[in-house]
């Protein structure tokens, strides 16, 4: 099917113009909708992936080529039934109280949607209490912290406490960044997992959601 | 009133008087140190440890800023230097809480006094004042609580005694976040030639009148939320080096704002635009580099020391090293690295080290080259021939393009070929960009979240 491999090749390009003629292009020849997905937009992000490992691919070009899927999905979402896209997980993240640093958080996010994961993004300057609210109704797998100050990255410790005093730190696990956290505050703080940056945090994820 | 200024020629044209320690026009602190007059001075920059703020723990700040300044002024006058600075970075907490900064500013203040009682050394001050003004969302940018309290920290700092004010402004930064992330050399041409640079307007009349009033001198700002946000994130491999090394030069016009909006300088350490804002202006530039690599790492290392008038670190927290507290190690450095520069007077030996500086970066990264010496005087020149500020910015960007594909096509700079390619890609941004401020917005406006800032602030409808 000589279309998959144009759609997959337009997500690596980040042919955003092209992408929806493509797609539908492949919907009229007949094709499976998961399998315009899987073989088509993921198979082109799974190429996508690797580049930016290997500092072949820069986030903008990785953001143009995650444009390209979300654009692909939409058309597809429609026909997909009650079933839906399968994902590899929820995360919710935000950066917490009293921090505005919001650069490092969303590229954590485009990551972890440009790889399968379902993100409930919850902002900048976000309380304690609203990452509990946010674990008791999306019910996610993680929930990550970024924190971009040494005057604010006790807040972490605070949200993790929130948490075990609602009675939902069992059912969820933790993960933090941020420029001044290490693993070593990570464990202090009783996190269940510490990223360095963005790719390493898809790594993070992945190793969490297999454990499960 | 301040008086409004307009660069339009070179405060230096040519790079053989264009070195570290002297600048066209000095500035001369409370106690008589003179910045640009001859010798580099150092700018010791420092953080709190890993601490919670809140009114039961800001006595332990107070005590850590006073333990800070005390040891690092003691080690200066230890290492016989004649003159420092020092740079109080307020984090939030001390802006959303003016009282908190002021006090901070007064036990620094009287620490120097101390220290100029005691050993004779002279200090300055320079504060550095975080802009809450983003701390609501959208950021309210020309009035509001925050932008109350932001003068009130100004205020009673300059009434206090400091000898300058700065701030790390983010006018604009609602879009250049999402530009810097995206490559988006267009919308980086908006926030920062329309957006940042009318809120700098805006801004930096009130600081200058503030330090008019009261006794201080205005510095200068910083592109810190903007180009050096490219330049941590090509760092780490996520954005374009071709891309940091434009933005960098693409922040040039909005910082001169300041200047010409009555700002004397010295400009912020980490404006690491400097030099241009020096070869315009004539002002004395403060500058960072290898000096702060405790707080991030970077490509120019040296070579953004090259024409500093003052010498900083950045953000040392206040942690114990095997020596001695981190602040007082980075006091001891700097000095070092004074001496170096003040040992010989004569011009050929500044320009001798000056080019040691220059060379042992500039062919390894863009970034590092479009701090040359010849490429500011060269880019700078173009900036000038402009006077509105989106086409100063145009004019940056164009310029700095045009010098890296020269110095790829000269061999003379190594890039790697998926970092060339953005050579091409920023040509075509640049050249859909209007010359008329208002064509641009209305070009532009659809692809921006405007739920993200107040247009009103920034004189948009």
């Amino acid at each position: 099917m000589a279309i998959l491999d144009e759609i997959k090749e337009a997500v690596v390009d980040g042919e955003t113009d092209e992408i929806e003629e493509l797609v539908q292009q492949a919907i009229d020849e007949g094709i499976d909708p998961n399998v315009i997905i899987n073989d088509g937009l993921i198979g082109g992000m799974d190429i996508v992936a690797p580049l930016f490992r290997d500092g072949e691919m820069f986030v903008p070009e990785v953001m143009e080529a995650a444009d390209c899927m979300k654009l692909g999905t939409a058309l597809l979402k429609p026909l997909l039934g009650d079933a839906g896209m399968e994902t590899k997980g929820k995360i919710v993240i935000g950066t917490i109280d009293g921090d505005l640093h919001d650069i490092g958080k969303n590229l954590v996010v485009l990551m972890l949607e440009s790889n399968g994961y379902e993100v409930i993004d919850l902002g900048i300057d976000v309380e304690a209490e609203t990452f509990a609210q946010a674990v008791e109704e999306q019910k996610p797998q993680i929930v990550g912290l970024s924190s971009m100050l040494t005057t604010t990255m006790m807040q972490m410790d605070t949200t993790i406490k929130c948490l075990e005093d609602k009675g939902l730190r069992d059912q969820v696990k933790v993960i933090i960044g941020g420029a001044p956290i290490t693993q070593e505050f990570a464990d202090e703080i009783g996190a269940d997992g510490f990223s360095k940056d963005a790719s390493a945090c898809v790594e993070l994820c992945d190793s969490i959601v297999n454990a499960a | 009133m301040a008086q409004k200024r307009t660069f339009n020629t070179l405060a230096i044209d040519d790079v053989n008087q264009f070195v570290f320690g002297s600048c066209p026009n000095p500035v001369t602190t409370k106690r008589g140190i003179v910045l640009g007059g001859g010798d580099v001075i150092p700018e010791l920059n420092f953080t709190l440890p890993t601490m919670e703020l809140t009114p039961d723990t800001v006595d332990k700040a107070y005590t850590i800023y006073r333990n800070i300044a005390h040891d690092s002024l003691e080690r200066a006058s230890q290492l016989n230097i004649d003159g420092v600075q020092l740079e109080y970075e307020t984090t939030v907490e001390f802006t959303l809480n003016p009282d908190w900064g002021i006090n901070v500013c007064q036990i620094l203040l009287e620490e120097m006094r101390n220290a100029e009682e005691q050993y004779g050394l002279k200090s300055a001050l320079r504060m550095t004042v975080n802009d809450n003004r983003e701390f609501v969302r959208p950021p309210e940018m020309r009035s509001g609580e925050n932008w109350e309290k932001m003068q009130k920290l100004i205020t009673e700092s300059c009434k206090s005694g400091a000898d300058f004010i700065s701030i790390e402004s983010t006018g604009g930064k609602e879009v250049s976040d999402d530009a810097i992330i995206r490559g988006d050399l267009e919308k980086l041409v908006f926030a920062v030639g329309v957006m940042g640079a009318r809120d700098m307007e805006f801004l930096w009349d009130h600081i200058v009148d503030i330090c008019d009033a009261n006794g201080a001198l205005p510095a200068g700002d910083s592109s810190c939320g903007f180009a050096n946000t490219a330049m941590v994130l090509a760092e780490k491999g996520f954005i374009s080096r071709m891309f940091a090394a434009v933005a960098r030069v693409a922040l040039v016009p909005r910082a001169l704002v300041a200047f010409e909006r009555g700002a004397v300088g010295p400009s912020k350490d980490c404006e690491y635009a400097g030099p241009y804002l020096k070869a315009i202006t004539g002002s004395p530039i403060a500058m960072e580099g290898r000096t702060c690599a405790g707080a991030h790492l970077s490509q120019v290392g040296n070579i953004s020391g090259a024409v500093a008038d003052l010498w900083s670190n950045e953000s040392i927290q206040y942690i114990r090293l095997l020596s001695e507290m981190a602040p007082t190690v980075h006091m001891e450095q700097l000095i070092y690295d004074c001496r170096l520069y003040n040992t010989r007077k004569e011009l050929a030996d500044k320009l001798f080290y000056r080019d040691l500086l220059v060379d042992s970066d500039c062919y390894n990264d863009p970034q590092a080259w479009v701090l040359r010496p010849d490429v500011v005087i060269r880019i700078a020149s173009e900036i000038v021939k402009e006077t509105d500020p989106l086409l100063r910015t145009k004019a940056a960007c164009a310029a700095t393009i045009a010098e890296l594909r020269s110095a790829i096509a000269a061999g003379s700079l190594k890039v790697t070929r998926q970092d060339e390619k953005w050579l091409k890609r920023m040509e075509k941004s640049l050249a859909g960009i209007p010359d008329n401020a208002e064509e641009f917005w209305n070009k532009i406006k659809p692809s921006l979240d405007l739920d993200t800032f107040r247009a009103g602030d920034y004189l948009l409808d």
